[in-house]
């Protein structure tokens, strides 16, 4: 579990990452946090013939609001998150839940927003909530940013719309009405662990009923997945133990999941419908 | 006595907690060499070519060995239990021809530093042909070799007449039940470095457990003189059976520091640590139980398999003996009959594992208990309380052998523990409120499981004490310590017998060159045997100094007291010599002035050809959530009785830790394989320690109401109780939470394999009684 021999630049601004990035193609592997990349290397799965490591580019570490925007530097801790007063409203409680999900303490000081996001693992927290709220992933190359979406944004297991010459500069979340509510559940054989299954939802419920209905499930693929079906089943009616039954049945519908020794495909479809019920029920009952 | 039974702070922590810890990847020598494995890719093949050119050549590696280097070495022999049939099935120290398991040692690097090395391992290409996979144990046997099978020996023992009283039975019962692959994995990797001194002495440090075993096993495989190898023990991150036995990795790195002339290190790392080092568990059982029309068990009958894997290592036969002879437990059992398959197959092969062949025997007997309560429609308890040995037939002889000695239990009072267990608990008030929170929708249950423990392996262990001319104390004895707190136990028996603060004894052990002999550390031994030794030799001690003091204060001996490390004249305390002062009469000169020899020093050995028995009983309380299969362990208690605690302190963390060991096997870890023989879980994302998460608070009830008779302290050892029942009890706690008698026969409860029950798809043949 040593790392094959690999060369190691710490660039202090984004141009230069950039540059480097360009300059080197393939060979060149951006360091965020490092709590994915080293593990990967050490089991010798990653090989990068250069490390940028990019944690001296203090402009990418920040939490802005921009309207109704928030926009977080890919730097940005998932520690950080975990404060909920650091983003306001009802999204600022589903990262702050959300963080509390990922990994262990060691692991949420060091690891970063962006790093997880750019990993792409299909049971990350970060990369479920991308999917969940329509994410606009900014990525920065030697020819300009460009905004992906989040849908977009990931093919499948590990792999992303990124080029490997880009640098993931930031990601932009919209802020949730004061009336939204969510629900946020995963279910892992031990705390800390990636999620088997993840549930994820937001629902703000109107005088007509559930308007904005958004669900997105993580462990079901090799990408974190929209619920559609099910979204569209909650939309427009009203918030009832049936409505979520039949909302959790249709979610369960929309995925397609891989199996391995933690879940069969079976059983993570059959999470997908108790976890999302289970996150609606929640969402319900937010106060 | 003052000190034993105290619990006082442990003497270890101190360098342990400063950063001054001496673990094996501690210790580095000049010009030490890396080594690095090429192991197998594949579960089982021919091998074809190992191609080793691009290796060589690269810059810093200075030597890779394949099979043919070391085909002159013979495979590593058994240390315990070794039965003749089981020799065609030992490990060469690099595959000879066939890989069997994937992670197979197959060739070796040495390079002068661990990342060259690990890149030189990986240019090594290994091509294979592959051969047909075993991975059933249960499946009919297959070739091993070509000449073996892979049904390697098939053990049986029996008492009583089996026969007749299944033929009389008023009731047969009956279950089938599998413990899971899972094994010790210690914080600390395996380790050695190995040196050539100038003296010509080869010396390998990293030792754990039975250093004086590994060092004549080592001479003999290198073909060298049992003195010419020196073993050292440094601080050890934890054995659980696994670390310390002889693996090829040590024999290699002590190879190469002969060869190559150069100190030679090795250290391993994780990834290879969970396909390498000693797999443990897997048995299948198929047990029956004939009830006779009182409820009374008249016999036992059982069947099993044992998932050896690829080779036969150190343990031979042990885990299997360990099996048959403690299965019977706490209960008569009049007749017994149990008949054991050792089974090879494409995995990494097995060894003991902290409460061998008791968390197994205890999963199957006590799983069958429960299924015999249910049968006869009462409670779990009432079963166990009516077949339990009665406090009055102790000591209670059985006519089984294990490890070499008779199984005869030497103390003890399983009725009395187990009333002990029910009022620690509030057992009524619990079950109701269990069964009140039950009708209100929960799944939550009791489980109660019982078990016997074996501890005190002889046939011998010693202790040689000297005092100084300061006072200070030296206890050197050959037993080895895995991190369990010897140096603090021994010292507190030392200071015990000697009137001196524990803290002014210095505890040596696991070191070959300081003293001849030494079985080590396993078997919950070390507090028996070594105690006891060291016990011993504090009243050698005592004479000795009270022969002095004779001399010097001119009073009969019978006149003396020791008392806070000095010799005084009885009645007249200013009258006295320190053992300092003692020590210093004891120079050579005057010694023998007074017809003494030299130094104030004394050795005993203890030694016994019987086991200490100690017991006791594990209390689970669960909820299940039903939709997921997860499973939350809201309490769990721990009743043991260990005879004597001579550190109440120490004893309750070796229970605490055990009991996480025993959840981990119950809930979380598995060695998980694909249908080609690929292991699945070799890394922590995949092999599932518990966390501190997942531990509950461990509730110990620790008693001492059955001293041992078998040696002067009383004391039973510690080692193994907190993991022996966990299984058993969390098992049957599920059964309560779903009212579903027999639910579980299967460890680890895995929430994929518990929903499947619960929505009774399982998939594959269930708790039924078997034909
Ligand atoms: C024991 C353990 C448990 C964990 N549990 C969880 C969990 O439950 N949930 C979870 O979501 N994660 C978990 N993780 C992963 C953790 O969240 C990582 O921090 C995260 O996946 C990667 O972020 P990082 O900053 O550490 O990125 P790094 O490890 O540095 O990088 C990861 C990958 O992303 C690329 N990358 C990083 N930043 C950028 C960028 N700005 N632009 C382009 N490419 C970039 C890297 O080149 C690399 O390929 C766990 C990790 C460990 C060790």
């Amino acid at each position: 579990m040593k790392p094959p021999r690999f060369e190691y630049r710490a660039p202090s601004d984004v141009e230069e990452v950039v540059g480097i990035l360009t300059e080197v193609g393939d060979e060149g592997k951006v360091l965020a946090g490092g709590q994915s990349l080293v593990p990967s290397m050490n089991f010798r799965l990653a090989r990068p013939g250069l490390l940028v490591d990019i944690n001296g580019v203090k402009a990418l570490d920040y939490i802005q609001r921009s309207g109704d925007r928030i926009l977080i530097g890919t730097l940005t801790r998932h520690s950080c998150l975990e404060n909920a007063a650091a983003v306001p409203g009802p999204l600022g409680r589903l990262l702050a839940t959300a963080a509390h999900h990922v990994g262990h303490m060691p692991i949420r000081v060091r690891g970063t927003f962006g790093g997880s996001v750019a990993h792409a693992d299909p049971a990350a927290e970060w990369c479920m909530v991308s999917v969940l709220l329509d994410a606009e992933i900014i990525a920065v190359g030697s020819r300009g940013r460009r905004t992906i979406p989040a849908e977009d944004f990931f093919r499948t297991v590990f792999t992303t719309a990124l080029e490997p010459y880009e640098l993931l500069s930031e990601v932009i979340l919209p802020v949730l009405p004061d009336s939204a509510r969510f629900g946020f559940v995963e279910f892992s054989r031990r705390a800390g662990d990636f999620a088997i299954v993840a549930s994820s939802v937001v629902i703000d419920v109107g005088s007509n009923g559930i308007i904005n209905p958004r669900v997105a499930l993580a462990g079901v693929g090799g990408t974190p997945v929209r619920a559609r079906s099910a979204e569209a089943v909650l939309a427009g009616s009203a918030p009832s133990a049936e409505l979520f039954r039949a909302a959790a049945d249709a979610a369960a519908g929309d995925v397609e999941p891989m199996g391995d020794i933690h879940g069969s495909s079976e059983y993570r479809r059959h999470l997908v419908r108790v976890l999302t019920r289970r996150a609606l029920e929640r969402a319900a009952s937010e106060a | 006595m003052t000190l034993i039974g105290q619990s006082v702070r442990r003497l270890e922590d101190r360098p342990l907690l400063t950063g001054e810890g001496r673990y094996a990847g501690d210790i580095n020598l000049p010009g030490q060499l890396h080594m690095r494995l090429v192991r197998s890719p594949v579960a089982h093949g021919r091998i074809l070519d190992v191609d080793i050119l691009e290796a060589v050549d690269l810059e810093g590696v200075v030597a890779v060995w394949t099979g043919a280097d070391v085909s002159a070495i013979p495979p590593i022999d058994f240390r315990q239990e070794g039965l003749t049939d089981l020799y065609p099935y030992r490990q060469p120290i690099l595959a000879q021809d066939v890989v069997r398991y994937v992670g197979e040692p197959v060739a070796v690097v040495f390079a002068n530093d661990p990342y060259t090395a690990e890149d030189a391992a990986e240019a090594v290409f290994v091509d294979v042909d592959d051969l047909p996979l075993t991975l059933d144990a249960t499946a009919a046997p297959g070739s091993f070799d070509g000449t073996h099978s892979t049904e390697a020996a098939v053990v049986r023992t029996t008492y009583g007449s089996v026969d007749e009283s299944f033929t009389a039975a008023d009731k047969i019962v009956s279950v089938e039940v599998t413990v899971g692959r899972h094994t010790g994995v210690p914080m600390e990797t395996r380790g050695a470095l190995a040196t050539v001194e100038p003296s010509g002495s080869l010396v390998m440090y990293g030792a754990a457990k039975v250093p004086h075993y590994n060092r004549k096993a080592i001479a003999a495989m290198l073909g060298i003189d049992t003195d010419k190898v020196i073993l050292r023990e440094g601080h050890v991150g934890g054995g659980f059976g696994v670390r310390g036995e002889l693996y090829p990795e040590d024999v290699l790195v002590c190879l190469a520091a002969l060869r190559l002339r150069r100190s030679v290190k090795w250290i391993e790392d994780r990834k290879e640590h969970l396909v390498a080092t000693n797999h443990s568990r897997d048995q299948h059982h198929r047990i029956s139980a004939a009830v006779d029309p009182d409820g009374f068990i008249t016999a036992i009958r059982d069947e099993f398999w044992v998932d050896q894997g690829a080779y036969i290592r150190t343990h031979a036969a042990t885990v299997p003996n360990l099996t048959m002879a403690m299965l019977p437990g706490p209960y008569l059992f009049p007749s017994y009959e149990t008949t054991g398959h050792i089974r090879l197959t494409n995995k990494t092969p097995a060894g003991t594992y902290r409460a061998p062949g008791r968390y197994e025997a205890t999963f199957a007997r006590e799983r069958l208990l429960d299924a015999v309560a249910h049968e006869l429609g009462e409670s779990p308890i009432e079963t166990r309380r009516r077949n339990f040995i009665p406090k009055d037939q102790m000591p209670f002889s059985r006519p089984i052998r294990a490890l070499g000695t008779v199984i005869e239990y030497d103390s003890g009072d399983y009725a009395g523990i187990l009333d002990r267990l029910l009022e620690h608990v509030d057992h009524d008030a619990l079950a109701a409120e269990l069964a009140h929170r039950r009708r209100g929708g929960e799944a939550v249950g009791l489980g109660i499981a019982f078990f016997v423990e074996k501890s005190g392996l002889g046939p011998y262990e010693g202790a040689r004490i000297q005092v100084d001319t300061e006072g200070a104390v030296r206890v050197v004895t050959g037993a080895a310590s895995v991190g369990q707190g010897v140096e603090t136990t021994i010292a507190q028996i030392c200071g015990d017998g000697l009137g001196i603060p524990h803290d002014r004894i210095a505890v040596v052990h696991g070191q070959t060159d300081a003293i001849d002999h030494g079985l080590g550390a396993f078997a919950s031994r070390v507090t028996v045997m070594t105690g006891t030794a060291t016990y011993l030799a504090t009243q050698e001690l005592e004479k000795k100094a009270k022969a002095v003091a004779t001399h010097v204060l001119e009073v009969a001996p019978e006149d003396l007291r020791l008392v806070e490390g000095r010799v005084e004249v009885a009645g007249a305390p200013d009258r006295a010599l320190t053992l300092g002062e003692i020590a210093a009469r004891l120079e050579p000169l005057s010694a023998s002035g007074m017809g003494l020899e030299p130094e104030l020093a004394a050795e005993s050995w203890f030694t016994t050809d019987h086991m200490t028995y100690p017991y006791g009983v594990h209390a689970a309380v669960v909820s299940v959530d039903k939709e997921t299969g997860g499973v939350v362990i809201e309490r769990f208690v721990v009743a043991y009785d260990v005879g004597r605690a001579v550190n109440p302190m120490l004893v309750e963390g070796q229970i605490v830790g055990g009991a996480a060991q025993g959840l981990g096997g119950a809930l979380l870890e598995e060695f998980v394989y694909s249908q080609d023989g690929q292991p699945l879980a070799t890394s922590f994302m995949d092999y599932l320690l518990p966390t501190a998460t997942e531990m509950v608070a461990i509730d110990v009830l620790l008693l001492e109401d059955a001293p041992s008779p078998l040696n002067p302290l009383g004391v039973k050892g510690a080692g193994e109780g907190g993991t022996t029942a966990f299984g058993a009890a969390i098992a049957a706690a599920v059964d309560d939470a779903l009212q579903k008698p027999r639910a579980i026969f299967r460890l680890p409860i895995t929430p994929e394999r518990l929903r499947q029950i619960i929505h009774g798809d399982y998939p594959e043949e269930g708790a039924a009684p078997c034909k």
